[in-house]
């Protein structure tokens, strides 16, 4: 046999004190009231591994193909041994029929049980018919399998914030599924996110039995607390002031900071700069390219991507020791000055951009 | 529906309907619906995209620079290929050259997808419409191992080894939690494989799910992050220097080398002796599904060996289209001309002025207009099925001298075959014989299936092709990977169009921009699912899937099994196909029932 959720749990080092609190902790926030803490208990020590259900909106697949580069754990042993993924359109065997039996099995007989992770948005321009499968609107889809979902994972930026569809004008009217459904989201924002990131969420839920610390907005401390720039192993370039000029100039080739080219490292919260991409080979800056800023809400429209954040003035590179202190001190000034308002410039869009829409 | 009497077809949709929505295992959203007559042969097919972003409207206004982030979202699975035709179609349209070394590498990083995309297409999207999983369960250890060995010397092949496997299958399976397999079409008269065959694919999906991520890593190393690396007007983001820690260096180089050497292996002793071992039990497959491939093929060609050359003499996978299945004359492409290439909409939820006439995309207009016709079943936000004679998919209708055209690796070797490149022609003509099946065998499900996984192998080998050019010139010390003479807009011509072109793992793309004061002024893609998904045209010619459906016998119509098998043989993908939005950004959505 499979190992139950619970043996999965007590073989992970997890303490029955801890599996019941989980229990209590998820009866709660589904609303079930005395006695219903119980009831899950019992389910996950009897029924197996977790169900998931994997939806696909408006998207391009990126955050699939992520998933799947996953080095720890291996995609193949979280979907064969610690997760149950009965329902995701790009890998399942069955289509059609079989394929929508297949989600109304599992929303049915897991109800309150399964999680719901979501790849892309849904568009609710034009009553949602930019994106029908099954011949019906996607958002009636997403809806309908978040009224009962224990928790709601939104893979990538597409369903964290809308992201490439969403870009000025936003055709279809994408929208990011916080803002369509009641249930609280778990945001792992990022086109696409990491897949180190993206396990390490799924397996922090099933092992640990709660959802990792979110912050304001929704995002997992662990991973998304920090700036790429915080972590930068180009950081000291930027505060020695030694920068790539233009591609692949003397700079360019010793790894100097790609500031001025237009890097968004220092307002992208992000993990790029300490688990890395690909089992840790790089990440774009340590390619010769800036951060995009792909994990922060509506990069795309925050200007050319080559774009540099702040006007800080050109300045000389190594010039002597006396130069170099005065640049420290003025782009140190700059750059705190440009996280401040980011910062919060973010709490308002974060405000903004929270509101539920109208159902 | 009358009878439609076209290109050699007779539909005839007066059987009972089928409808197979959502085809799984595809990139996007695809609906497929088919007539069957009394004795389950398909008599009519519809191919239905099901989903629409409109990014080409969202691309207007911006920097051009920019546009290869924002198409490279097109699609994430063959992620990369927007992003080329997109540098390409900017450098084109200012007049930039890129350094030698910047082709090499892009080569090398389209050459990785290749071989990392069709792998994954084979196991995880395709496997499964050929391999019982279940059936597994019965298989021998030591036969599955024998197998194994008898057809490669992928060391992966012990008894033990099948054995382990055969039990986590089935302690899988008596959990009663069969995840993705679940409700698949376990025990239909369409599987043949025996079950050590079967077994041995169900470790070779397992093992290539695993290997796939280390081929992606070239990708990393040079674009920092796969999927979605990042890439450069001009050249390439990654400079050379061997002797600096912040470059491409030895240990970056020794890295990229070691990879290949796995790819290789991997793919020549496991993917390709499992095709062959898979396809020589479904021989009946090189009867049906062909379509159009016969007919008309269409490649745009790939791989310049010669930096900023996309004649023939360089493109190491040559350009040209089929017409009406003459092999002996390979027509020339031009995407510029006006005339050759251009996309109708009289079946797809869009609206010109003038429906009779197709647009080259220089010129495309697309406003959406979702209207169901008079015959279809159900409502607007509940469609049970679609009106075949009106509008019915949000795919466009791309014609090449008026004809539909397949594209994908099937087309890319008979244009190759046609024009007698040997590195095409002599391992088509070695499975053929190996499967004892003549040259129109090719024109099938099993055909496309096969020509896929020898390009994967291709491009393995043309990894290490494009390393052993990159080692040389750096060696010779050349090191540059930009040209940055035009990197700033104060460069640029005022007003400047051009085309980027590209062979995707799926097939011929093409992007079209005009660039005016330094901000994209128009921006339209052509995509390889647009021409095979396409709906029909103004004179009901059907494109390549609803053509490659046709008279296909199904077992068990309601077990749509064979329907699967002939989609998948094209590797949809839908997110590509269905993103146009005018230029003009007009009016979004007119939205009528009639």
């Amino acid at each position: 046999m499979t190992p139950t959720f619970y043996e999965v749990m007590r073989q992970q080092g997890i303490t029955r004190r801890s599996f019941l609190k989980f229990c209590s902790l998820t009866a709660a926030s589904l609303g079930l009231g005395a006695g219903g803490a119980t009831k899950i208990a019992h389910a996950l020590e009897t029924k197996p591994r977790v169900p998931v259900v994997w939806l696909h909106g408006l998207e391009c697949t990126c955050c699939t193909e992520s998933f799947i580069r996953s080095a720890h754990p291996l995609a193949s042993d979280l979907v064969l041994s610690m997760l149950s993924l009965d329902y995701d359109d790009t890998i399942m065997a069955a289509a059609g029929h079989q394929a929508e039996a297949a989600l109304e099995d599992t929303i049915t007989r897991y109800k309150g049980k399964y999680i719901l992770a979501v790849e892309g948005n849904p568009p609710l321009g034009d009553d949602g018919v930019f994106c029908i499968p099954g011949g019906r609107p996607f958002v009636d889809k997403l809806r309908r399998v978040a009224k009962d979902a224990a928790a709601v994972v939104a893979w990538g930026s597409c369903a964290s914030w809308g992201c490439v569809q969403a870009a000025r004008p936003n055709p279809t009217k994408a929208t990011p599924i916080h803002q369509v459904i009641d249930n609280p989201v778990v945001k792992v924002p990022g086109c696409p996110p990491i897949a180190e990131v993206m396990t390490g969420v799924v397996t922090y839920i099933v092992t640990f039995g709660r959802l990792p610390e979110l912050d304001r907005q929704g995002r997992p401390k662990m991973f998304y607390s920090q700036r790429i720039h915080d972590k930068c192993y180009r950081r000291p370039h930027f505060d020695a002031g030694q920068f790539v000029e233009a591609w692949d100039d003397r700079g360019a080739r010793e790894g100097y900071c790609l500031y001025k080219m237009g890097c968004k490292g220092p307002t992208t919260y992000n993990a790029c700069s300490t688990v890395r991409w690909n089992e840790g080979v790089s990440f774009p800056i340590g390619s010769g390219h800036g951060c995009i800023g792909c994990s922060e809400d509506g990069f795309w429209d925050k200007g050319s991507f080559y774009d540099r954040l702040t006007n800080i003035k050109e300045f000389g590179i190594e010039a002597n020791a006396d130069r170099v202190g005065a640049t420290v001190a003025i782009v140190a000034g700059a750059a705190v000055a440009a996280h401040a308002a980011v910062t919060a410039i973010k709490r308002a869009r974060s405000a903004k951009s929270n509101e539920k829409v109208e159902k | 529906m009358a009878v439609i009497e076209t290109q050699g077809f007779r539909l005839d949709n007066s059987g009972r309907r089928i409808v197979v929505d959502p085809i799984t295992r595809i990139e996007g959203h695809l609906r497929i619906e088919v007539n069957v007559d009394a004795k389950n042969v398909i008599t009519n097919a519809v191919s239905t995209g099901t989903m629409w972003r409109g990014l080409e409207v969202i691309l207007k206004g911006r920097d051009p620079r920019d546009a290869w982030a924002f198409t490279e979202r097109i699609c994430g699975v063959c992620t990369g290929v927007h992003a080329i035709a997109s540098v390409r179609a900017v450098e084109d349209a200012i007049g930039i050259k890129i350094p030698d070394n910047a082709n090499i590498i892009r080569n090398l990083m389209h050459a990785t997808l290749y071989a990392q995309d069709h792998l994954v297409h084979f196991y995880h999207l395709h496997a499964l419409d050929w391999v019982d999983v279940v059936s597994a369960l019965n298989a021998d250890p030591r036969r599955t191992s024998e197998l194994a060995q008898s057809i490669s010397a992928w060391p992966h092949s012990s008894i033990g080894y099948y054995r382990d496997l055969q039990s986590r299958l089935k302690r899988f399976v008596e959990s009663g939690q069969l995840g993705p397999f679940k409700n698949g079409y376990w025990g239909h008269p369409g599987y043949k494989l025996p079950p050590e065959a079967n077994l041995m694919a169900i470790g070779h999906y397992l093992e290539a799910l695993d290997f796939q991520r280390e081929i992606v890593k070239i990708q990393t190393i040079f674009g920092g992050k796969n999927p979605h690396p990042n890439w450069l007007v001009g050249g390439v983001p990654s400079p050379i220097d061997l002797d600096s820690p912040g470059a491409i260096n030895m240990e970056r180089l020794n890295m990229v080398a070691r990879i290949i050497g796995e790819t290789i292996a991997f793919i020549d002793q496991v993917y390709i002796p499992d095709l062959l071992a898979i396809a020589s039990f479904y021989k009946d497959w090189a009867k049906w599904g062909g379509g159009i491939a016969s007919q008309n093929v269409l490649a745009y060609g790939e791989f310049p060996d010669i930096a900023n050359d996309d004649s023939n003499k360089s493109l190491l996978m040559p350009r040209g289209a089929i017409l009406n299945g003459n092999l002996k004359e390979v027509q020339p492409v031009d995407l510029k001309d006006m005339n050759e290439i251009q996309e109708f909409v009289p079946h797809s939820w869009y609206k010109y002025a003038d429906e009779s006439k197709g647009l080259h995309p220089f010129d495309g207009v697309t406003e959406p207009e979702f209207v169901l016709g008079k015959n279809t079943k159900g409502t607007r936000t509940n469609i049970e099925n679609v009106d075949e004679s009106a509008k019915y998919s949000w795919v466009k209708t791309p014609r090449f001298r008026g004809q539909p055209m397949e594209v994908g690796p099937l087309a890319r070797y008979v244009v190759a075959y046609a024009m007698g490149r040997p590195e095409f022609k002599e391992p088509v003509d070695m499975v053929l014989k190996k499967l004892d099946v003549p040259l129109p065998a090719l024109f099938s499900t099993l055909g496309r299936t096969a020509a896929r996984g020898l390009e994967c192998s291709w491009a393995a080998h043309k990894m290490k092709y494009f390393y052993d050019k990159l080692i040389a010139n750096i060696k010779a010390g050349q090191l540059a990977t930009a040209n940055v003479d035009n990197w700033e807009p104060r460069t640029w011509p005022a007003e400047c169009k051009g085309v980027g072109y590209c062979e995707a793992p799926r097939g011929a793309l093409g992007h079209w921009i005009r660039i005016k004061n330094a901000k994209i002024d128009n921006y339209q893609c052509i995509v390889p699912t647009t021409w095979n998904a396409g709906p029909r045209d103004g004179k009901s010619q059907i494109g390549p899937y609803e053509a490659a459906l046709m008279n296909t016998p199904m077992a068990k119509p309601d077990e749509p099994l064979e329907v699967l098998r002939t989609i998948h043989s094209f590797d949809p993908c839908l997110a590509c196909a269905t993103h146009v939005i005018s230029p003009e950004g007009k009016r979004i959505a007119t939205v009528q029932v009639r």
